[in-house]
């Protein structure tokens, strides 16, 4: 290759008390090549993305920026470069217009109406069209989205770094951001595109560098891959699939919702609306929907985080449920992992072992109000090693887990209670590949022994693997629920962006601004 | 030369517990310093501050004395606290047991009994307790901030027993000192070593801690404590009580500050004074960070605590210390075990000014 690469890293390495994130890295990207980083969750790609883009500073290694060695000092230095990033978590004030959060990022003046018109004409050239009076709140996450990559196509970045973009994004919405990236790149803007979505990747791709346990495990063009080869590369080992054989089982109504209505308590929060539901024992339903459409809502009512003013319009085991809280609903066979671990699911400062008693405490742990300590450890063992949890013993604190290690404790916390209703949020969110796969087979396991579980998760391919029926959320209002097998994931797609009967696109769908249909007509 | 504030990777486990070791000794190192500036030849004012108070039978007694309502409402407040309830109140809330306690002696005055000390204890913690219960009410219905009211209402609770002992409570025979009666021996504690003060408060006190202790490390309700100071979400998650939790944590306070004011009355003081208390309800505070809200570590930070009030009183005496040196030993150990847990925690990085990119 006679081109000068845009980016060169050479040997970079960046070490962390506890751990080395990244191992002597090597990587080399062309102008206008969409290369893809690609590694399980802690595998070290966000620290070698904050590297790039001058948030840490490595330890050792070179970064050669258009064949010249830099040393960034910070991300506005970055941006100098002409280095953007679109980070996996938005930073954007909800009260401010899209413009005025524009402006907050902007280095120098620039007059409000000007900075709307380029906003506007960005937007349209790119295909992401956005209206730059809108204020932030009033925005669905894909159009948030949007905000954070217009900031960056702003500054006219010849390198774009992409941080798990599709996360929060419809099947469709995924399509038009890769139109979007396809575009830049043949404009020459190199794209670093990190993720651990194989399909994705192969799809968009150039070129990847595969990253396991801070250290490059290999190159690859991924049009020449499969996804077996690449997943090899990535955990080692082969992709693990979960076994399904289900028994049939006639279950009774496990979790009944009628008619749920409850106004966002928050500012910015979604209202529900006239939602129901039902999960019978033997089976999972899935709750499909791009986040922030009011699973947190739903979760926090179901769970009895938070109660309702009818008792009735909640349902476990043919009891009312409305008004009783978690302590009690557990006591009726409830179970719920949430979707935070660390301060929800679990007590930071506390170990593993009183980490159990935290809600298992009904079994057996409490005797005339004082604590049976060995009973808790007791219960810890056995999830330990039934869940395959990685940790030196039973007495550390929980905070010395990895992020799927707790996960996997806190799900099996859970199941271990032999819950008839289990509710789990975002199972496998932020969890690698192997922990995932004994999660969702716990899940399926669960079900198998009749059983009712519903499961809150962002990602598609988890909901068609392990579900039985799923339904969609959007906006508040949930659809009626379709059989795994008779649907595709073009149709929740769809239905994610509101349109199913009852759904918020289709009440009233001349009321919807022009940035959702957008959105929704985009196939 | 920028001094930054960075959090620590990995904070040390064994520091926590080191730290009011250090806080103890940099207090008692820069209190040497002063003791130097003020002229006085520093171990000469070591020994008389820290050695001489308690060099006797009679000294230990009197340390026993100052501790056993430090460590009493140092546990009660540490319930509260593990749970981030911050009762700031015991001052107020040892006045009104006090108050309470007292009334049944100077009722009971012209009776004897065994009755009489029991009830007074008992009513000590009932007066402690209503008055916590004021902040635990206001906090539970209507959100308000207990620091706050806890606070506020020391200063009506210290007013309102210094009215009471100005007016219907003073002792009719009293030449109109502002003094309750002499309280009879049926409702004084029994002194336990001859030739000391000790009395038998110091065993309530004990048992106090002991029993903090089984509830705060053995007890199911004391495990939800901690899981909602140190995890409000997950104490939701689980489905515990936080409004009971809250009212448990405030109750505690002023059940101990009750019975530690109505011990004051019922052992060294004797009678119902306006003022009954050198601020024990604000160096149990400083006693219960310094022992690391555990019991044990409140029962030795305790003696800490009454050794600086005695050493205080010595050196007002023996060396012509103004008496705010006390004060100025409690603050300058808070001082130091707050320094010494945010540097556990964080670290200070001394660097040149960032260059400006450019």
């Amino acid at each position: 290759m006679t081109e000068t690469p845009r980016l060169q890293l050479k040997g970079m390495t960046k070490i962390y008390p506890s751990v080395i994130a990244n191992d002597s890295i090597d990587m080399t990207i062309a102008p206008g090549e969409i290369h893809a980083v690609l590694g399980e969750n802690g595998a070290g790609k966000s620290t070698l993305m904050k590297a790039i883009y001058g948030v840490v500073k490595p330890d050792r290694g070179q970064i050669l920026w258009n064949g010249e060695v830099v040393s960034i000092q910070n991300p506005a230095h970055a941006r100098k470069l002409g280095i953007g990033m679109v980070f996996q978590h938005f930073s954007l004030f909800e009260t401010l217009t899209v413009t005025e959060n524009i402006a907050l990022a902007m280095d120098g003046y620039t007059s409000m109406d000007s900075l709307a018109r380029r906003i506007k004409e960005v937007s349209e050239e790119y295909g992401l069209p956005l209206d730059p009076g809108r204020l932030v709140h009033s925005l669905s996450v894909g159009l948030r989205q949007r905000v954070e990559i217009i900031r960056c196509l702003l500054q006219e970045p010849t390198l774009l770094i992409m941080d798990e973009p599709t996360s929060v994004l419809t099947p469709q919405a995924v399509r038009k951001m890769f139109e979007t990236l396809r575009r830049l790149a043949a404009e020459g803007c190199s794209i670093l595109y990190i993720s651990h979505k194989l399909d994705e990747i192969m799809e968009l791709c150039h070129s990847a560098t595969i990253i396991r346990g801070g250290k490059v495990t290999g190159y690859a063009i991924p049009a020449d891959e499969s996804p077996a080869s690449l997943a090899r590369m990535m955990i080692g080992k082969e992709l693990p699939v979960c076994s399904q054989d289900k028994p049939h089982i006639d279950g009774v109504e496990c979790l009944g919702v009628r008619n749920l209505s409850k106004p966002s308590s928050v500012q910015f929060g979604t209202d529900l609306k006239e939602i129901s539901l039902s999960v019978n024992g033997g089976e999972i339903l899935g709750v499909a929907g791009v986040s922030g459409n009011g699973q947190q809502e739903l979760l926090a009512l179901l769970s009895g985080e938070k109660v309702v003013a009818k008792n009735d319009s909640i349902v476990i085991c043919g009891e009312a449920v409305g008004h009783l809280n978690p302590d009690e609903r557990r006591n009726r066979g409830m179970g719920f992992v949430p979707e935070e671990r660390l301060g929800r699911g679990a007590v930071p400062g506390m170990s593993l072992s009183s980490n159990a008693i935290l809600t298992a405490h009904r079994h057996g742990m409490v005797q005339k109000g004082l604590l049976k300590y060995n009973k808790a450890a007791d219960f810890a063992k056995k999830c330990i090693s039934d869940f395959a949890v990685k940790c030196g013993s039973k007495d550390d604190p929980i905070t010395s887990l990895s992020g799927g290690n707790v996960q996997k404790y806190i799900t099996g916390r859970e199941i271990q209670q032999s819950p008839k209703l289990l509710i789990v949020s975002q199972p496998t969110w932020g969890v690698d590949v192997g922990a995932a796969n004994i999660i969702r087979q716990a899940m399926i396991d669960l079900r198998n022994n009749g059983s009712a579980v519903l499961v809150v998760s962002e990602e598609l391919d988890e909901l068609f693997e392990i579900c039985d029926r799923l339904i969609v959320i959007a906006e508040g209002c949930v659809s009626a629920s379709v059989n795994v097998t008779d649907t595709t994931k073009e149709d929740i797609g769809i239905m994610m962006s509101g349109m199913f009967p009852g759904g918020p696109a289709e009440e009233d769908s001349t009321a919807q601004d022009a940035s959702v249909n957008e959105e929704q007509h985009v196939c | 030369m920028f001094v930054r504030i960075e959090p620590r990777q990995e904070p040390s486990k064994a520091m926590k517990y080191m730290s009011p070791l250090i806080a103890a000794i940099l207090m008692l190192i820069s209190g040497l310093i002063i003791f130097t500036l003020l002229g006085k030849d520093p171990v000469e004012a070591f020994h008389a501050f820290f050695v001489e108070p308690i060099n006797d039978m009679y000294g230990i007694g009197e340390l026993f004395i100052k501790a056993s309502p430090l460590m009493l409402i140092g546990t009660g407040l540490a319930i509260g606290f593990r749970a981030s309830i911050w009762n700031i109140g015991a001052e107020g809330q040892l006045a009104i047991g006090a108050l309470f306690g007292g009334y049944i002696a100077i009722v009971f005055n012209e009776s004897s009994g065994f009755f009489i000390l029991p009830l007074m204890i008992l009513s000590g913690a009932v007066g402690g307790m209503a008055w916590a219960s004021i902040p635990a009410f206001l906090k539970t219905v209507f959100n308000a901030n207990e620091i706050l009211v806890t606070l506020m209402l020391n200063y009506v609770a210290i007013l309102l027993l210094a009215l009471l002992v100005h007016g219907p409570l003073r002792d009719p025979d009293g030449y109109g000192f502002p003094q309750s009666v002499l309280f009879s021996d049926s409702a004084i504690l029994p002194i336990l070593i001859d030739g000391t003060r000790l009395h038998f408060g110091v065993f309530i006190a004990l048992a106090g801690v002991v029993i903090g202790w089984i509830f705060l490390l053995k007890s199911f309700t004391g495990f939800q404590m901690q899981v909602a100071g140190l995890a409000q979400k997950a104490a939701s998650y689980a489905g515990f009580e936080y409004k009971k939790l809250i009212w448990i944590g405030l109750l505690s306070g002023g059940l101990t500050a009750g019975i530690a004011g109505c011990l004051e009355i019922a052992g060294p003081i004797g009678q119902l004074l306006p003022s009954v208390s050198p601020g024990y309800g604000y160096a149990a505070i400083i006693v219960a960070f310094v022992g690391r809200l555990h019991p044990g570590g409140i029962f030795l930070s305790s003696l800490l605590m009454a050794l600086l009030y005695l050493g205080g009183e010595s050196g007002q005496m023996n060396l012509d210390l103004p008496s705010a040196v006390t004060g100025i030993f409690q603050g300058l150990l808070l001082f130091y075990l707050l320094a010494a847990d945010f540097l556990i925690n964080y670290r200070l990085r001394f660097s040149a000014p960032q260059q400006e990119v450019n």
